[in-house]
């Protein structure tokens, strides 16, 4: 069905171009391609935000279009080479599974620039890469965490073992055990980015299991909506979901993506878009914490301690001696990790209480 | 675990089990009427967005359900005069529906984003509902619940032993010796689809207002579909559906309480085995043949043109 809905989209969007492409490409434009609906209040909605800056920025001089619920599948190639076609100066793809997608529509649209989100490869001269280092974010949940759970276990609920998951959930444990050593984390994996319902049923089968805080890698809501139904705390995810849980939310990580959009578009512009695989966080600005709310002073100016250890580079999460799950060592005391490691996470560190999905 | 987290994950099972039920329910009577109607997740959907829209307008939930309720058959009267009157393509009518409902409520709902929403909250009984164990559970849980359950038995009521039953399986099976008998087919057919389309929708008002008080573009994620699935592996029997509907909803829950028990199987695995259990106990119960083909509407998906 939804191919059905890809095919419709992407003619429509071609028709579109035909009407674009006579007005002599004066103006520059800007495609997106999403997982979700831009409506979730999560994922997606922060990059259409991140569109939004985009026209706020240049106004008249650009052009922006886009299309939700795009499968993360060979799928996604076509709704990509549609926009390609389409006039479209610079293409962002914002999901992991859109990779080979993007790098296979890149080589046959070597004039229009690819930038793909959380991916790491750059088959061609006009694919960047782009990310947030949303794990240091996870951190600082994590000691937000175990200062307030009273049973000492976290619950996560996980879309997919990809590397972008499995390092928040290390980077969380590695938070929570700074904390508390014993400090011990469930994973629940709901291979989905985005169902409310299933978000929801795994966030109570882990609230039946005992956890008293949980935190999520989906992108709705709904999980927030049991924790405060349940009357527990929560962490919300890529957008600041304080009104779902006005007393439920500790904090959220909020992906800024506005700055980054605007920076490359401004690129493509000005003729000086290059190839590049830019990694931004805390000192960045992409990664921004929503305010310290519902735990004590004390654990508030913990946690903005660490937030601004983190963004002033004085710490990092992944600093030795780090374990990993089966007990061997993974850094040394003074360590830290290097880049391609955290690119490419596939191992749990100690402490947490799952086995990772291969 | 103790006996309340016990109660706790059953309570869990029947909301995500009722809006596949409820759902279910409604697509089984159109296609035993001979309507294959693929538009199931459109109509939640619309469904689902009504009742949202309609509950925060007026701060009343139970409103809200039942504006779904109207918004569901109005949506499927659509589908009904389409392929009815105008006699298209069910099939290719029913994918249209989805897509037009996934949209139209996306465009409906947009200034619905981002507002929490309000609950339908359990119903509470004086006495009963405070029971130990089985209070909750029994007595204590929201009214679409009740209502999903009621109608799996009204529904088999309906088919199996009124004369309303019998007239809307025949049309189901010929719709030509139906029409010989002096049955009007398509008024028969209006009925079913409309009642197809209230069921989808409250399955929807579920969605948005029991489940995860909150509205979402796509929040139905697929349900419609599985609901179209479990009427056909149920081989259109009722209370096939509740077992199916049930079933599903129980190994969803329960594959997550086994992955939070850290207990060693690939979640991929476990993930997919609500459906993989779901198929193979609905097979098994239909491995009669002869039993399953005399429940399959023989006339499904088939136009009819009443000679004038």
């Amino acid at each position: 069905m939804k191919n059905l809905v890809i095919a419709l989209a992407a003619s429509a969007a071609a028709l579109v171009s035909t009407a674009a492409l006579a007005d002599g490409h004066a103006k520059t434009k800007a495609c997106f391609i999403y997982i979700g609906p831009t409506g979730d209040f999560g994922w997606t909605y922060q990059h259409d935000q991140g569109r939004k800056s985009v026209e706020a920025a240049f106004g008249d001089k650009v052009e922006t279009a886009y299309l939700e619920n795009v499968p993360e599948s060979a799928e996604a190639q076509r709704p990509i080479e549609a926009f390609a076609r389409s006039g479209c100066n610079i293409i962002f793809t914002t999901s992991f599974n859109y990779m080979d997608p993007t790098n296979k529509a890149a080589a046959k649209f070597p004039d229009v620039k690819f930038e793909h989100a959380t991916g790491y490869k750059r088959e061609h001269a006009n694919v960047s890469t782009y990310s947030s280092k949303f794990y240091q974010g996870r951190y600082v949940q994590g000691q937000i965490a175990a200062k307030m759970s009273k049973t000492g276990v976290a619950g996560y609920i996980a879309s997919f073992p990809i590397p972008e998951v499995v390092r928040g959930i290390n980077s969380f444990i590695l938070g929570a055990q700074s904390v508390n050593p014993d400090f011990k984390l469930k994973v629940v994996w709901v291979s989905t980015w985005f169902d409310p319902p299933k978000e929801a049923d795994a966030a109570k089968a882990l609230i039946d299991q005992g956890v008293d805080i949980l935190t999520q890698h989906t992108d709705s809501t709904a999980a927030m909506q049991v924790a405060a139904e349940r009357g527990i705390k929560a962490f919300g995810q890529a957008s600041d979901m304080i009104k779902f849980g006005p007393e439920t939310q500790l904090t959220s990580i909020i992906d800024e993506w506005g700055p980054y959009y605007v920076e490359r578009v401004k690129a493509v512009m000005e003729d000086t878009w290059k190839q590049q695989d830019v990694w931004h966080g805390m000192a960045e600005g992409n990664v921004v914490m929503a305010p310290y709310t519902n735990m004590p002073e004390d654990v508030a100016k913990m946690a903005a301690e660490t937030e601004a250890k983190i963004k002033s580079g004085e710490f990092e999460p992944f600093t030795g001696p780090i374990m990993k799950q089966d007990g061997t060592e993974w850094l040394k005391a003074g360590e830290k990790s290097d880049i391609g490691t955290m690119l490419g996470m596939n191992f749990y560190v100690k402490g947490v209480d799952d086995k990772l999905p291969q | 675990m103790g006996v309340d987290v016990w109660i706790s994950i059953l309570i869990s099972i029947c909301a995500a089990s009722t809006p596949l039920l409820l759902a279910a329910l409604g697509e089984l009577v159109s296609e035993r009427a001979g309507v294959l109607n693929l538009g199931v997740e459109g109509m939640m959907i619309v469904g689902a967005v009504a009742g949202f829209a309609t509950a925060q307008v007026t701060g009343n939930p139970y409103m809200g359900a039942v504006i779904a309720v109207f918004a569901g058959a109005a949506f499927s009267w659509l589908f009904a005069f389409l392929t009815l009157t105008l006699v298209t393509n069910q099939v290719a009518t029913g994918l249209a529906l989805t897509i037009l409902g996934l949209g139209l409520s996306g465009m409906v709902g947009e200034s619905f984003v981002g507002q929490p929403g309000i609950r339908m909250e359990a119903i509470h009984i004086p006495v009963l509902s405070d029971l130990p164990l089985v209070g909750q559970l029994v007595f204590g849980q929201d009214l679409i619940f009740y209502i999903s359950i009621a109608l799996v038995f009204g529904v088999s009521w309906f088919l199996f032993k009124s004369r309303a039953g019998l007239t809307l399986r025949a049309v189901g099976d010929s719709h030509v010796s139906a029409h010989a008998l002096g049955i009007n087919v398509i008024k028969v057919r209006y009925l079913a689809v409309l009642f197809g389309g209230a069921c989808a929708g409250l399955a929807g008002a579920h969605l948005s207002l029991v489940y995860v008080p909150q509205w979402v573009e796509g929040m139905t994620a697929g349900r419609g579909w599985i609901a179209l699935a479990l009427v056909v592996f149920a081989s259109w029997r009722p209370v096939r559906v509740l077992v199916g509907a049930y079933l599903f909803g129980a190994v969803t829950i329960a594959q997550f309480h086994v992955q939070a028990q850290g207990v060693n199987i690939p979640a991929q695995f476990l993930t997919s085995l609500p459906y993989l259990a779901t198929i193979l106990v609905l097979v098994l119960i239909a491995r009669n043949r002869r039993l399953t083909m005399i429940n399959t509407p023989s006339a499904l998906g088939q136009s009819f043109v009443p000679d004038k």
